[in-house]
């Protein structure tokens, strides 16, 4: 259902997303952002250009690591997000909590 | 059967009376006879008193015999038997007086001997008779449509016969030589029918052996005797019986049949252990597939699978290894004490060799391959020189092994391995339908289970929603599993304040169900405090965040309804917007604002992302709540319900009472999912002010 991938690239650390993530196949997502915060990562940069859907359980897992990336002085910021898929994230309230940019280039910056 | 029990009662009343009438008239046309004097009754008057006689006798015995399928072959043999003994021991008594009294002048009563031919005859006619009947049983034991009528026209042809007598023919006269011959051929086609043969067991068949024998010798026997009568006293007897071509006709076929008998159990008795043997591998089978109906553990079927292969390959040792997850098992069998480790390492061993010895690539086909192949082959041990393994199979993969020793070389023929290969195969499927049993059964309880859980769910929802003057709710709510995360709540502060809850926890299933219990909790807590919505949400969130686990959260929307100002004040925890429906406008908009998911952060920092809104409403308006398995229903194509198509609907539907509404509402998410079945849990609260 989901193909998530963890790719080391200097300092940072890229999650692409692609297909839907929920109830069942949020495990993958969270084992990708486990292995992501033991890298020990600047930056984990998240690609949800081809993240199709997000259930509740989906929006756990990222919100489940904010207060350890908070901790650990790691950014999250997620990127190129559909807008369907934002709009999940806006009514629960989670693009208040986590930075989510339009381009890579701004999630770069 | 009661009307059989008449026949049987009339048939042998019949034939007692028609016997004695018989020696009655018998006696006194002899002494008419012997006085010359005319005795007066007629010749036809005997013939027909025989008559009666032969066709009672042939009733009787037509609804006394058993059927063979109930009763035991050899009980039937038995009884032809002790008839024939009894008839002999008449007719030797009565020799054996006539012997004793020697030369003396009661030997040459005519009366006497008159009435000693007719005891006897009627003995023998009633033994031939019953050997006929239980000939019948045997021959018929395996039916067939053209066996019989063949039958039937062997017996109708007797019947006949009988009736034949009433002509004065020449016993040497053609009709009664052809009806003889059509009778002995027809007897000679119907002997060679001895299917019941092949169902004695070795024992029976030497019993039947000796009672053939015995019936054969009693035939012949009588045939002498009976003629030895005639060729005496033949100018004494009024009437010669076994001239009777029935009577003929009877001694033939009752002969024939018994040599056939005789001989043909006699070749079988050779063959009789391997037929018994395959008899026992059938029942054999039959226990290994039958093992699940009858609640055999799966040890019992190994013990069964162990039982029937020793003795199906006359085995001198084996044993049966199971080592699956569940359990470890070791069954043996005439092993001898303490060498069983070392026969299972030699058998290993040999395996391999063989293998190397056939340049199969061993090493590369591993230890996966020995335990699934199946072999047999000489064994270079000092007790055993041949071994059969076979693999145990359950779900496909291998359990254990069933090792079988034979101390002959080349012990095990196409057909051994054959017999032993099906019946390790139909013990593995028993064991694999028992372990499927089980699972299923425990299905069955955890799915009871979960209907448990749905009711207390079901009781944890309000079974009455307030209806009043101000306003009238329907709702619903129904999860995608038996248990679901979905919330809310009514709850009366005083005469003129509601409060009003819809949550919707992260996830779905068990989880989920238990946090929204936890959610009702923490709602009927802070119900009592009368807060404000922002204060409510700020304290459910500081008691869910210490509850709810790390992935998990709770969306919720909360509302203060005052009726007296008619004003709804409200505040969102991350949960999907309001709808609310202007009646002045016709129109209906979703109540956007500030807001963020309980448990999303577990401290004072919440407080912030919190905002509360106020709405005052009018005659007519109405709310609607929802949770996101509404919007988010997909059909096939994927397209979600969403935010329009739930506006759009409530703008056409908002003249209806809340119930109507919420019916249509289900309706047409349904239609719109194709009727498929909902992957979320989903909720619907409408609230309709008056």
């Amino acid at each position: 259902m989901v193909d998530v991938r963890v790719i080391s690239k200097g300092d940072d650390c890229l999650i692409t997303i692609d297909g839907e993530v929920d109830a069942s196949s949020s495990i993958h997502l969270d084992e990708a952002m486990q292995q992501a915060v033991a890298m020990n990562a600047r930056r984990i940069l998240v690609d949800c250009k081809n993240l199709r859907y997000i259930s509740s359980a989906g929006l756990g897992v990222f919100m489940s690591y904010i207060e350890e990336l908070e901790n650990k002085k790691t950014q999250l910021i997620l990127f190129r997000m559909p807008e369907k898929v934002y709009k999940v994230f806006e009514i629960l309230g989670l693009h208040q909590l986590l930075t989510i940019v339009d381009t890579e280039e701004e999630a770069k910056i | 059967m009661r009307s059989y029990k008449h026949i049987i009662r009339l048939t042998l009343f019949l034939g007692m009376t028609s016997w004695l009438t018989l020696l009655a008239t018998d006696l006194i046309v002899l002494f008419g006879k012997v006085n010359h004097l005319e005795s007066g009754i007629p010749e036809e008057l005997r013939i027909v008193l025989l008559e009666i006689f032969f066709v009672s006798l042939f009733f009787y015995y037509k609804f006394i015999t058993g059927r063979a399928e109930r009763v035991n072959f050899i009980d039937l043999l038995w009884r032809v038997f002790a008839t024939g003994l009894l008839a002999t021991i008449v007719s030797l008594t009565i020799y054996l007086f006539y012997q004793l009294l020697g030369n003396s002048k009661l030997t040459e009563n005519v009366f006497l001997i008159n009435f000693f031919y007719l005891i006897i005859f009627g003995l023998v006619a009633a033994f031939l008779t019953s050997t006929l009947m239980v000939w019948k049983q045997l021959i018929l034991y395996q039916k067939s449509k053209r066996l019989i009528t063949l039958w039937r026209i062997f017996e109708y042809t007797l019947l006949v016969s009988i009736l034949l007598s009433f002509f004065p023919l020449n016993p040497i006269g053609f009709l009664y030589d052809m009806v003889l011959l059509v009778l002995l051929v027809l007897g000679l086609v119907l002997s060679v029918n001895l299917k019941w043969v092949a169902y004695l067991d070795f024992r029976q068949k030497w019993k039947s052996i000796i009672v053939m024998l015995a019936i054969a010798i009693f035939l012949a026997y009588f045939f002498f005797d009976l003629n030895r009568f005639s060729r005496n006293y033949g100018h004494f007897l009024p009437l010669e019986l076994q001239t009777s071509l029935y009577i003929a006709a009877l001694f033939g076929f009752t002969f024939i049949y018994s040599l056939f008998s005789l001989l043909v159990i006699l070749f079988n008795l050779p063959t009789s252990s391997v037929f018994e043997q395959k008899l026992e591998e059938v029942i054999n089978f039959q226990k290994l597939s039958q093992s699940t109906q009858l609640g055999y553990k799966a040890e019992q079927v190994y013990g069964i699978l162990l039982d029937s292969s020793v003795k199906a390959v006359f085995a001198d040792a084996a044993w049966i290894e199971v080592d699956d997850s569940a359990s470890k098992l070791l069954l043996t069998r005439n092993v001898p004490e303490g060498k069983l480790d070392l026969l299972k390492d030699q058998v290993a061993d040999d395996a391999v060799r063989q293998d190397l010895s056939r340049a199969l690539p061993v090493r590369l086909l591993g230890k996966e391959y020995w335990q699934k192949r199946k072999h047999h082959q000489m064994l270079k041990l000092p007790d055993y020189r041949s071994v059969l393994s076979i693999p145990l199979v359950v779900k496909n993969s291998t359990i254990g092994r069933m090792v079988i020793l034979k101390e002959v070389e080349d012990g095990f023929n196409k057909e051994m391995i054959s017999i032993i290969t099906t019946f390790a195969s139909q013990a593995c499927i028993s064991v694999e339908n028992f372990q499927l049993l089980g699972e299923t059964l425990e299905n069955e309880r955890y799915k009871e289970e979960l209907k448990i859980a749905n009711r207390v769910q079901r009781s944890l929802l309000p079974k009455k929603l307030a209806s009043n003057d101000a306003f009238d709710m329907a709702a619903f709510s129904e999860a995608a599993d038996q248990v679901g995360g979905d919330y809310y709540d009514i709850y009366r502060i005083n005469h003129h304040k509601y409060i009003i809850i819809i949550g919707d926890v992260s996830g779905k299933g068990t989880s989920a169900a238990f946090h929204m219990s936890q959610m009702k909790g923490v709602f009927h807590s802070l119900a009592q405090l009368d807060l404000t919505p922002d204060k409510f949400l700020a304290y459910a969130n500081s008691a869910l965040s210490r509850c709810l686990e790390k992935t998990s959260f709770i969306t919720a929307s909360f509302f203060v309804v005052d009726i007296r100002q008619h004003t709804i004040a409200f505040a969102r925890a991350g949960h999907c917007p309001t709808l609310f429906y202007n009646k002045k406008d016709q129109q209906a908009r979703f109540l956007e604002s500030k807001g963020l998911g309980l448990g999303i952060i577990r401290n004072e920092k919440f407080n912030d992302y919190i905002e509360v809104n106020q709405e005052a409403y009018s005659r007519g308006d109405m709310v609607v709540l929802y949770t996101d398995g509404i919007t988010e229903a997909t059909n096939s194509r994927k397209e979600q319900f969403g935010y329009d198509r739930l506006r759009c609907f409530v703008e056409k539907n908002a003249d209806k009472p809340p119930k109507a509404v919420q019916k249509l509402l289900i309706e047409e998410l349904y239609n719109f999912c194709e009727n498929k079945t909902l992957d979320d849990d989903y909720t619907a609260l409408i609230i309709k002010f008056k």
